[in-house]
């Protein structure tokens, strides 16, 4: 698969006659990873999922474009093949009555998988997720795993795809810190080897400043600002990207903060 | 009087396998803690070591396998039915999973009105201006209770669970994650809304977090888990310095502040020249 580029040209999404995205656009290239930071209801969810045609109830894609390699494509066959993606609140994606095991068949077989390389794939990206004991963990229900267990399935679901784009929303909130930099490191690790391009939703700017190379900050359905990731925590230029690395480095003893 | 405690508490889930041969996991073993008024206390530990579970416990939603949670002093297994209503009204918990703590079919009216209407004395003429209140205090504006929660941004939904954990002016609030989806400046607004609360009504918070930064900022003290056991119970300094092999585990894998390219063009800086 040799897809470069992908586009959102001019995203906008309304809930009745509001607008909630009001034309946002974005390049992700393979190999690079571009953070969607902003406030709470600024609007980052929905970007991504109207990139995705997935958008939920009650509100509307309104115009924009996404484009794959420089041409045209229908949003929903970008989805899985394309794109993978780690949505925002993990127990929600997954179906109740359902084990992890039925989750992964699931995947696998609507991505036109062999058979025969189900279960080496699965088990491997569990693992990679730092999920020990896969077999165990496939026979499980979603109400029997803990938040983060769910959050690090997601993932594995999603990596097990070995789409060549990845749109992450909040991947790692339900996670403590070790499993959180396990996590960081191996999507580190798939960009640096495989190209793996990623759009990265998150609140933490810590996230940001371990992975992104490029950020866009988004208020109130806008981007105001898009920079590479230094110039956003050297020289914050919009309001709200000043507010955001304040408030983050205002969490760290001055030594590690001074430039 | 401890205003709530958990005194040697296990708990095993048994799982049915496939030969129908039972087998018990075991999720906590010896855990014993107190919580006083007014404290707010920090529970870390690492994914799967049983802290949601603890906070189901503790909050009475399940019974411990062995041992006893008590409430004032008095076992939870054994409240007449005033002091269960008391307990129910007096401490709250913010799940983890907001999405799957509030019913799809309610506004958010609704969702926040319902601790008011069952645990309650407050009139029903009152309960809109009380919803609106309590909405503003978890930065939300009045419209959004008319939303339903498929209306909801993540870290809106988030907030309308505080919103309601707040509603009964509960005596302890336990927090499972329930800040993870907000922004750092939100964060740091409902930890400021926490601690004054703390200072001002003496409510207490046992507060479930991966984020050591925060513990640091807001916890009087901290709890450390690992694999179903409290393995350390400290108070809290800053900066934050944690002596268990797990707590320092924990600490040596906070994220750092700025990006690499920043942070090494700094370690080359000559010494007289960083300010
Ligand atoms: N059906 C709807 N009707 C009206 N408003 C909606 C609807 N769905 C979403 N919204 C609003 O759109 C805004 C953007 O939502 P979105 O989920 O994209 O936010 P976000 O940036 O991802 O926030 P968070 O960080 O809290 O997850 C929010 O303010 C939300 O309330
Ligand atoms: N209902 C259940 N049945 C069986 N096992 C369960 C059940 N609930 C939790 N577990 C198991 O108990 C362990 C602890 O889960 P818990 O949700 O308490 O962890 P946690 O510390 O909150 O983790 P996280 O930080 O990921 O949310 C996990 O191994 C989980 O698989
Ligand atoms: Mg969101
Ligand atoms: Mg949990």
């Amino acid at each position: 698969m040799s897809h470069q580029t992908l586009n959102l040209v001019d995203i906008a999404v309304d809930a009745g006659a509001i607008r909630l995205v009001d034309g946002v656009s974005l390049t992700l290239a393979r190999g690079e990873v571009v953070a969607l930071v902003g406030a709470s209801g600024s609007g980052k969810s929905l970007t991504c999922a109207a990139a995705l045609d997935a958008l939920p109830a009650g509100t509307r894609r309104q115009g924009g474009q996404v484009w794959l390699d420089g041409a045209p494509i229908a949003p929903e066959r970008l989805r899985g093949r394309v794109v993978a993606s780690v949505l925002q609140n993990p127990r929600s994606a997954f179906n109740p009555v359902r084990t992890l095991g039925d989750h992964a068949e699931e995947t696998l077989q609507a991505l036109g998988m062999e058979k025969s390389c189900w279960k080496e794939r699965i088990h491997r990206a569990l693992r990679e997720a730092g999920l020990d004991e896969p077999q165990r963990l496939l026979g499980l229900y979603p109400f029997e795993m803990s938040g983060g267990m769910l959050q690090r399935a997601m993932i594995a679901l999603a990596l097990a795809s070995e789409a060549p784009f990845l749109f992450a929303d909040e991947p790692t909130t339900d996670l403590d810190v070790i499993h959180q930099r396990e996590i960081l490191d191996l999507l580190a690790g798939l960009r640096e080897r495989f190209g793996l391009g990623i759009l990265l939703i998150t609140h933490d700017m810590g996230v940001v400043a371990r992975l992104a190379d490029r950020v866009l900050v988004m208020d109130q359905g806008c981007v105001q600002e898009s920079a590479p990731v230094e110039a956003i925590f050297r020289q914050p230029r919009h309001a709200v990207t000043r507010a955001l690395v304040a408030a983050h480095l205002s969490l760290y003893p001055a030594q590690e903060i001074t430039p | 009087m401890s205003l709530l405690s958990a005194r040697d508490v296990h708990h095993h889930y048994s799982r049915t396998s496939l030969f129908r041969t039972r087998t018990a996991v075991a999720v906590l073993e010896d855990v014993s803690l107190e919580l006083q008024p007014g404290e707010i206390v920090g529970l870390l530990g690492r994914s799967g070591c049983g802290k949601s579970t603890l906070a189901r416990l503790l909050t009475g939603l399940e019974t411990p396998t062995r041992g006893e949670v008590l409430f004032e002093g008095a076992a939870l297994s054994r409240l007449d039915k005033a002091r269960r209503r008391d307990f129910r009204r007096r401490v709250q918990m913010v799940f983890q999973d907001p999405q799957g703590a509030v019913n799809p079919r309610l506004t958010v009216a609704e969702i926040i009105g319902e601790p008011l209407i069952h645990l309650t004395d407050l009139p029903r003429a009152r309960h809109a201006g009380r919803i609106v209140k309590l909405l503003k205090r978890a930065g939300l504006a009045a419209p959004m209770a008319h939303r339903y929660p498929f209306e909801l941004s993540g870290g809106e939904l988030q907030r309308v669970c505080i919103a309601r954990a707040l509603a009964s002016n509960p005596s302890l609030i336990v927090l499972d994650e329930a800040v993870s989806n907000l922004d750092l400046h939100l964060q740091i607004q409902m930890l400021d809304l926490f601690a004054l609360l703390s200072r001002e009504q003496g409510v207490a918070f046992l507060f479930v977090t991966h984020d050591l930064r925060l513990v640091e900022r807001v916890c009087s003290r901290v709890l450390v888990m690992e694999r179903g056991r409290v393995v350390e119970n400290a108070a809290v300094s800053a900066p934050l310095s944690l002596v268990s092999s797990e707590g320092r585990a924990l600490a040596e894998a906070v994220l750092p502040a700025l990006p690499r390219r920043l942070s090494t063009a700094r370690e080359h800086l000559a010494p007289e020249r960083v300010c």
